[in-house]
């Protein structure tokens, strides 16, 4: 079971490129579909729960499958054994990328001065950029963005590049604003 | 120190780290800047190779950022430790308040708000890392631009080409892969410059 646990995310963490966002539809498939270890509903459960905590999404989706799974295990009294399933699942998850990123940084740092290696990345740099900024579009729709509630990516993007704010304070800021302006809301509404 | 340093900086950046991959990345360049662990150009060079290999991007660039700035594998150890046990702790307790949560506080105001607010912010944290990454080392000449202007253009098709021709959506989605776009890119450079 642990070993299934652990070998089902290694998989989903070797073969995803992307990121978090890239890897939900394959964890659905070996979760959902194949291993049946949560139903349809509890995964979009799941997904809206590592979505709302900071942190890697890949990561936090891992920790509810452990947990869910070791809840539902015959073992499921056994604290241990419902530790030893979720760190099955996080170390899967993590470990194909930990390895490869760590064997191309002992690597890259030989390489790097070749012109042929400069040469490539000096194309490739632009595009990095390209590919952060093209998703915003799809993202905002998502979002539900309107033109006044555009005004708060707007001015948190222009606080940290112009005034070189931390992303963290912004962060804290918002949400206490945000609550702040909620209770005005509720107190005008009674 | 340094390895101290290290630990408490992704350890913030997975404890603020809202909105997965992308939006990290505008933390990590801040730690990273403020620092000095590496130079802008290094840091988009990362972001490549975080795109092009497995795995969720702010692991990537944890693991990388730990070893090019202690120069040894105890330093990338440290940081992608660090980065994922934010997570561990939150996830344990909102899997515990799973069932409470998502009955009392769906349509709590406070919670909603709070959440929508964040997913705004998230689009913001996103558009700083892009701007803050176009610097004159990157975008050294118009041939820059160039490459740029067509990998966003590609990015951002599928939004612009409609869905009821389903060839030609399939063909535009496909060409829109970013591995696909930094791998042309590669090409492009190694042939240009």
């Amino acid at each position: 079971m642990l070993f299934q646990l652990f070998w089902t995310y290694l998989k989903v963490g070797t073969f995803t490129l992307g990121g978090g966002y890239a890897m939900l539809p394959m964890i659905q498939h070996e979760v959902v579909n194949r291993r049946k270890w949560i139903d349809e509903e509890e995964f979009l459960n799941m997904i809206a729960l590592a979505q709302a905590a900071p942190g890697l999404i890949a990561v936090n989706s891992a920790f509810f499958i452990g947990w869910r799974v070791g809840q539902n295990s015959p073992h499921s009294q056994s604290k241990l054994f419902r530790i030893l399933c979720v760190l099955s699942t996080i170390l899967g998850a993590i470990l194909p990328s930990f390895v490869i990123i760590l064997a191309i940084a002992i690597l890259f740092s030989d390489y790097k001065s070749l012109p042929a290696v400069e040469a490539i990345f000096k194309g490739v740099r632009p595009a990095v950029v390209a590919l952060i900024a093209s998703p915003l579009f799809r993202m905002a729709k998502v979002a539900g963005l309107s033109y006044l509630s555009a005004l708060i990516p707007i001015a948190g993007a222009l606080a940290i590049w112009l005034l070189g704010w931390s992303p963290v304070w912004l962060i804290l800021l918002l949400i206490v604003s945000v609550i702040g302006y909620t209770w005005l809301a509720e107190r005008r509404h009674k | 120190m340094i390895y101290v340093q290290l630990f408490l900086s992704f350890f913030k950046i997975g404890l603020f780290g809202f909105g997965g991959g992308l939006a990290i990345l505008s933390l990590i360049q801040h730690e990273v800047e403020r620092y000095g662990w590496m130079t802008q150009k290094e840091f988009v060079d990362i972001v490549a190779i975080s795109q092009v290999t497995p795995g969720p991007i702010g692991m990537n660039c944890a693991t990388y950022v730990g070893y090019t700035a202690t120069n040894s594998i105890l330093g990338s150890v440290i940081s992608s430790i660090a980065v994922v046990l934010p997570s561990l702790i939150i996830m344990f307790v909102l899997c515990r308040l799973y069932f409470l949560m998502q009955k009392r506080y769906q349509n709590n105001v406070y919670y909603v708000n709070t959440l929508r607010g964040i997913r705004f912010l998230v689009l913001g944290l996103i558009g700083a890392a892009a701007l803050s990454l176009m610097t004159k080392e990157s975008f050294f000449d118009w041939s820059s631009w160039v490459i740029f202007g067509i990998v966003f253009v590609l990015g951002i098709l599928p939004q612009l080409v409609s869905k009821n021709c389903v060839r030609t959506h399939k063909f535009i989605t496909w060409l829109s892969n970013p591995i696909l776009l930094i791998l042309m890119a590669g090409v492009a450079g190694y042939l240009l410059y």
